[in-house]
C-alpha cells in the first residue's frame, strides 16, 4: 500500500490550473481516465488527498455518467462553481475530440492497408479484456457480499447474456437493488 | 440531416441517464441502438469505430462522439458529444453537492452498497460485449483472455497490454 500523499492545504484552485491540469488529463489518459486522472490530481499536483480522490471518484462512479466527467464536474464546483465545472469539462475532452477525429480521417485513408486494421483490432481486443480484468479486480478488492453477487450477477445475466435493454434493466434493477440491500441493513 | 440531429440527441441524451458505470457500460445498448435500431452503421464500422476510440486517448465518451461525427459530420459529433455529456453532468453537479454534504448518512451508504454491484456487472457486460464487436477469430479471443489474466494478476501499465494486442494481431496476419 502506497503511502497517502497529503494535499496542499486547503485552497482554491485557479481556473487556469484547472483547465490545464484537466487538459493534460485528457492528452494522457489512454486505455482509461482514472489512473491519470489520480496521478495529476493527487501526485503532480496535490489538489487532493488519496482518500479525498478516492472518495469523489466513487461518487463519479454510483452516478450515471462517465465517472472522471463527473469527478471534474464535482472538483470544479468546489473550487470556481460553474465556470469551474465548465472548465474541467472542456480541458478534459478538447485534446481527445481532435485526436480522435484526426485518426478518424487517417483511418479513412488507410483503412485498406491490411496491418492497419490489425492493429486496431489487436488493440481493442486487448481493450475488452481491461476492461474484463479491471471489473475483476475491482469486484476482488471491494469483498462483496453474497447480495452484491446476486446483483451484479443480475445485472451481467440481463445485459450480457440475455442483451435486454439498459434502460428497462436500470429501472428495475437499481430500485430493487436499494430495496434488497436496504433489508438486508436493516436486519 | 436536421432528423439525424434529433434522433443522435434524443438517444444519447435517454443513454446518459442510465449510464451508471460510463460508456463502457453502455455498449450493449449502444450497438443496440446504432447497428440493429437506426442502422446507422454496419457492424464492421462499428467495430473500427470502437477501435479508433480506444486507441486515443481521454474519456471514453469520444466513442459516442465518433459515432457522432460517422453519422453527421461535425453537428453529429457536437450533439452527440453534448446529449451524453450534459444530463449526467448536471445530475453529477446536483447530486455531487448533496452526496459531498451527506457522505455519513446511512441512506447514502445503502445507495452505495446497492448500486457498486451494478456497475460491477455492468462493466463485466460491457468487457463481453466488447469482445463480441471486435473479437472475430480465435487470435483476437486469446488477445482479450490473455489482457484479462494481464490487468487482473499484476499493476503494470496497461498500455503494454494495449500495445502487445496490436503487435501480435498483426504478426498473425503475416503468421497464420
Amino acid at each position: 500500500m502506497q503511502h497517502d500523499i497529503p494535499a496542499t492545504p486547503r485552497r482554491n484552485i485557479s481556473k487556469a490550473e484547472l483547465f490545464f491540469g484537466f487538459l493534460k488529463i485528457g492528452l494522457l489518459g489512454f486505455g482509461g481516465v482514472a489512473p491519470w486522472a489520480r496521478h495529476i490530481i493527487v501526485e503532480e499536483r496535490r489538489w487532493l488527498s488519496d482518500r479525498e480522490f478516492a472518495e469523489i471518484l466513487g461518487i463519479g462512479q454510483v452516478l450515471p455518467g462517465p465517472n472522471t466527467i463527473n469527478a471534474a464536474v464535482i472538483i470544479g464546483d468546489r473550487n470556481q462553481g460553474i465556470v469551474g465545472v465548465l472548465l474541467c469539462l472542456v480541458g478534459q475532452m478538447a485534446m481527445p475530440l481532435v485526436i480522435v477525429t484526426a485518426l478518424a480521417i487517417v483511418y479513412e485513408r488507410v483503412a485498406t492497408i491490411p496491418e492497419v486494421g490489425a492493429a486496431l483490432i489487436g488493440a481493442a481486443a486487448a481493450s475488452a479484456g481491461l476492461v474484463l480484468g479491471t471489473a475483476l479486480k475491482m469486484i476482488r478488492n471491494i469483498r462483496p457480499t453474497p447480495l452484491s453477487y446476486v446483483i451484479g450477477a443480475a445485472g451481467f445475466a440481463a445485459i450480457g447474456l440475455l442483451r435486454w435493454p439498459l434502460v428497462a434493466v436500470v429501472l428495475v434493477l437499481v430500485p430493487t437493488a436499494i430495496a434488497a440491500t436496504w433489508w438486508e441493513r436493516r436486519k | 440531416m436536421t432528423g439525424v440531429l434529433a434522433e443522435l440527441a434524443r438517444t444519447f441524451a435517454l443513454l446518459s441517464l442510465v449510464s451508471i458505470g460510463g460508456v463502457n457500460a453502455l455498449l450493449p445498448e449502444i450497438h443496440r441502438q446504432v447497428v440493429d435500431i437506426h442502422g446507422w452503421m454496419t457492424d464492421a464500422t462499428f467495430a473500427s469505430a470502437f477501435a479508433i476510440a480506444n486507441a486515443s486517448p481521454g474519456p471514453n465518451v469520444i466513442f459516442v462522439s465518433l459515432i457522432g461525427w460517422q453519422v453527421a459530420g461535425l453537428p453529429g459529433l457536437l450533439v452527440a458529444t453534448f446529449a451524453l455529456l450534459i444530463p449526467s453532468s448536471v445530475l453529477a453537479y446536483f447530486a455531487g453537492r448533496v452526496l459531498t454534504r451527506w457522505s455519513h448518512h446511512p441512506a447514502v451508504a445503502v445507495l452505495r452498497d446497492a448500486l457498486i454491484p451494478v456497475a460491477l456487472g455492468m462493466m463485466l457486460a460491457s468487457g463481453l460485449s466488447m469482445m463480441r464487436t471486435v473479437d472475430r477469430d480465435a487470435v483476437t479471443v486469446l488477445i482479450s483472455l490473455a489482457t484479462t489474466v494481464f490487468v487482473y494478476t499484476t499493476r503494470r501499465n496497461p498500455l503494454w497490454a494495449l500495445g502487445s494486442g496490436a503487435i501480435v494481431n498483426v504478426a498473425a496476419l503475416h503468421v497464420l
